[in-house]
């Protein structure tokens, strides 16, 4: 129930969005989360930040330059050496200190392993209310956050309101929100911040950072066009049909849960909520019943086919494009196809 | 040295239906079981326990019946179960659970040795959020290492912990003092099958059982739903989708002519599509 809000918390306006970009690298939920914070912004009548914590000012300015050009007003930036390597202690610090400072009324994080580590500290520091993994982010009536996230593996989902503390803060999954379009030359303004911590004062320290090899990441959650394969491929040899149309495509391939845990493919292929949340193009689904637990990774595509022997497999009930046919079969046939179509084209263009 | 495991009662799998006049959420008749997650912090802690000696402590704040979860906890080999309930706990968000834990922990300190090492899991299946740990770790002061597939070296005399953490792309080296917080991730060990002696211990083992004053919480206002920031609005199934299937005619057609068709339909769907891949198998 809303109260009146604590006279204390009626200077918190704006929405800011915390760039993640480790590495010097953006993580891409955080333009997506630009995106949606955008309209946010736009809907309550204020203005849309961008908060940018590294270790270096060349990191700190190519990154605001890509939170202008993905929406942002304005950009907070603390950079410091001892900000180069996520830590908790650091990050928390400098979150809550500019919170302090500058007062939002919506902070959003993207629902990473850094942005989880990060918003449950800084929402216990700062004792407000913290909804995790959204799918849909929206302002009531009343001018509130209302985060919706799905629970209990995504057969439910529920609105969640943080409707008498500030900041409202929510995490929201990679690729579950559109990216924005890039709009090149936007600007905005810089308000830089300091970090008043020595690395001395630091007690936790990063050793090594072992990036992953190239080879093993899979961009799944990325990826333009996404094969993937369930039981229904009934071994792991006929899941090397999966992987076949997918190299022809151009795209790359996952599956469902039962796979990863028969280990015919590892676990940063399986699909769906407790794995990767994707939004290719193209999906095609092989031999995948559709449970709701895959559903909810797989329903932001563009075109989702389904393949399946089954005609009353739940995977219709979401597929644009569906086969009822043996998968088997069918994946050889349609890489072959593919691949004379497009030979043949490019023999002729 | 004293180890203590945080684990949650959870609800098996996803049983779960929501009641369609008051949309709460009906978990009436639904088995329930240990976290799933918190079974691998469960069993990190009992390796450190065999490696180093001490004591592993499991604690659960829920209702009476968690104690099922606590007493399984016993029969894998955890020496002691503490189990805070209290009605003022119903309705608690993360906010107010960590600080209902956190005041069991320093509880358990007082009363049993206070431990360097606290334990979550990575996630529960339910509330899913993740959250529970950080908090702990922020209330008590604890360095806070979420997401550890490994902890490479622990010498409780020094007071200093290394671990394996996951992060974004890549695994972070990270040392740190103890006390510390461990979320656990998931596979990264399996949860044995605990001893005979074990199992009799458990059946017959004493749970200690703490309300909201045993465990020296004063401020009511903190616990349960009084204490929790966010409010749940409404709990709804997902919306069926209007638009229906579009089957590609698969009567007396060879597989080839089949292949043919549900490519045509894939580019009719994604027009761009066919240029883009043209592009893509023409290679740079
Ligand atoms: C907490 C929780 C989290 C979960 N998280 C995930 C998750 O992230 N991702 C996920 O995928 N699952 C997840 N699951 C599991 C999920 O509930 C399903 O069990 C799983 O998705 C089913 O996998 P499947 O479709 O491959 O297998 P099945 O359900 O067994 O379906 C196989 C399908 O293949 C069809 N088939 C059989 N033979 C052929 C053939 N020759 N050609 C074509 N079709 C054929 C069948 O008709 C059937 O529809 C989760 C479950 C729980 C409880
Ligand atoms: C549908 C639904 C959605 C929810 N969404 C939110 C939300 O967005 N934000 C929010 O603040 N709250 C939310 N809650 C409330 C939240 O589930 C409870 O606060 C719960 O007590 C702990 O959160 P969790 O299950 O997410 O645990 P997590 O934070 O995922 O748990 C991490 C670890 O903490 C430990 N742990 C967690 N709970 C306990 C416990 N009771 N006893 C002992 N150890 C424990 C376990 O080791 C566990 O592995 C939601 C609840 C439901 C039912």
């Amino acid at each position: 129930t809303k109260r009146e809000l604590p006279e204390h918390f009626k200077a918190y306006k704006h929405v800011w969005v915390v760039v993640e970009c480790e590495h010097g690298v953006v993580h891409p939920v955080a333009l997506e989360l630009l995106g949606e914070g955008r309209k946010l912004a736009d809907k309550r009548g204020v203005e849309l930040a961008g908060v940018v914590l590294c270790g270096d000012d060349l990191t700190a300015a190519l990154v605001a330059a890509a939170c202008f050009e993905h929406g942002a007003d304005l950009v907070y930036t603390v950079t410091d050496p001892v900000l180069a390597h996520y830590r908790n202690e650091p990050y928390t610090r400098a979150m809550t200190d500019l919170v302090n400072t500058h007062k939002p009324e919506i902070l959003l994080l993207g629902a990473t392993n850094l942005g989880r580590d990060l918003a449950g500290s800084v929402a216990t520091t700062l004792l407000t209310g913290l909804t995790a993994d959204c799918t849909e982010l929206a302002i009531d009536d009343e001018g509130s956050l209302a985060a919706t996230r799905p629970t209990f593996g995504g057969s439910l989902l529920c609105t969640i309101m943080t409707l008498n503390y500030r900041p409202q803060m929510a995490t929201v999954r990679p690729r579950v929100l559109a990216m924005p379009a890039r709009q090149i030359g936007r600007w905005g303004r810089v308000v830089v911040h300091p970090l008043n911590l020595a690395e001395d004062d630091i007690i936790t320290k990063v050793l090594r950072f072992v990036a992953d090899r190239e080879s093993d990441k899979a961009q799944l959650a990325y990826a333009d066009i996404v094969v993937a394969g369930g039981l229904g491929l009934r071994s792991a040899e006929n899941f090397q049909l999966v992987r076949a149309l997918a190299e022809v495509l151009g795209g790359d391939y996952g599956g469902s849960r039962p796979l990863v845990q028969k280990g015919w493919i590892s676990a940063d292929r399986q699909i769906g909520q407790t794995g990767k949340t994707i939004r290719p193009k193209l999906y095609i689904a092989a031999g995948i019943s559709g449970a709701i637990q895959h559903r909810v990774g797989v329903e932001g595509a563009d075109t989702i086919v389904a393949i399946n022997t089954d005609p009353n497999a739940q995977i219709f009930d979401f597929a644009h494009l569906g086969v009822v046919a043996d998968a088997i079969e069918l994946l050889p046939a349609l890489t072959e196809a593919f691949r004379a179509h497009l030979s043949v084209n490019r023999l002729a263009g | 040295m004293h180890i203590v495991v945080c684990m949650k009662q959870v609800p098996d799998s996803a049983q779960i239906r929501v009641h369609p006049v008051t949309n709460t959420i009906m978990r009436q008749g639904v088995p329930t079981i240990i976290n799933p997650y918190d079974l691998f912090a469960l069993e990190e802690a009992l390796r450190l326990r065999d490696r180093l000696g001490g004591e592993v402590t499991v604690l659960t704040m829920g209702p009476p019946m968690a104690e099922e979860s606590l007493r399984k906890a016993l029969t894998f080999g955890a020496d002691r179960a503490v189990l805070l309930t209290d009605r003022f706990f119903a309705g608690s968000d993360t906010l107010a659970t960590s600080f209902a834990l956190a005041a069991a922990l320093a509880k358990i300190g007082q009363e049993f040795g206070v431990p360097p090492i606290v334990f979550t899991g990575k996630q529960t299946i339910d509330g899913d959020t993740a959250q529970v740990g950080p908090g702990i770790a922020k209330r008590l002061g604890l360095n806070q290492l979420t997401y550890v597939a490994k902890i490479a070296d622990l010498d409780p005399t020094a007071g200093t912990i290394t671990v394996e953490r996951r992060a974004e792309g890549g695994v972070q080296v990270l040392s740190t003092r103890l006390p510390v917080l461990v979320t656990m991730l998931e596979g990264v060990n399996e949860i044995r099958r605990g001893s005979l002696d074990d199992a009799y211990r458990a059946a017959r083992a004493t749970i200690v059982k703490w309300t909201a004053a045993d465990a020296g919480i004063t401020d009511l206002g903190k616990c349960g739903l009084r204490g929790s920031p966010t409010i749940v609005k409404k709990v709804f199934a997902p919306q069926a989708r209007a638009e229906k299937v579009r089957q590609v005619p698969t009567a007396d057609v060879s597989t080839e002519a089949l292949a043919a068709s549900v490519m045509a339909e894939i580019f009719k769907c994604q027009p761009a599509l066919e240029g883009e891949l043209m592009r893509f198998s023409a290679g740079p």
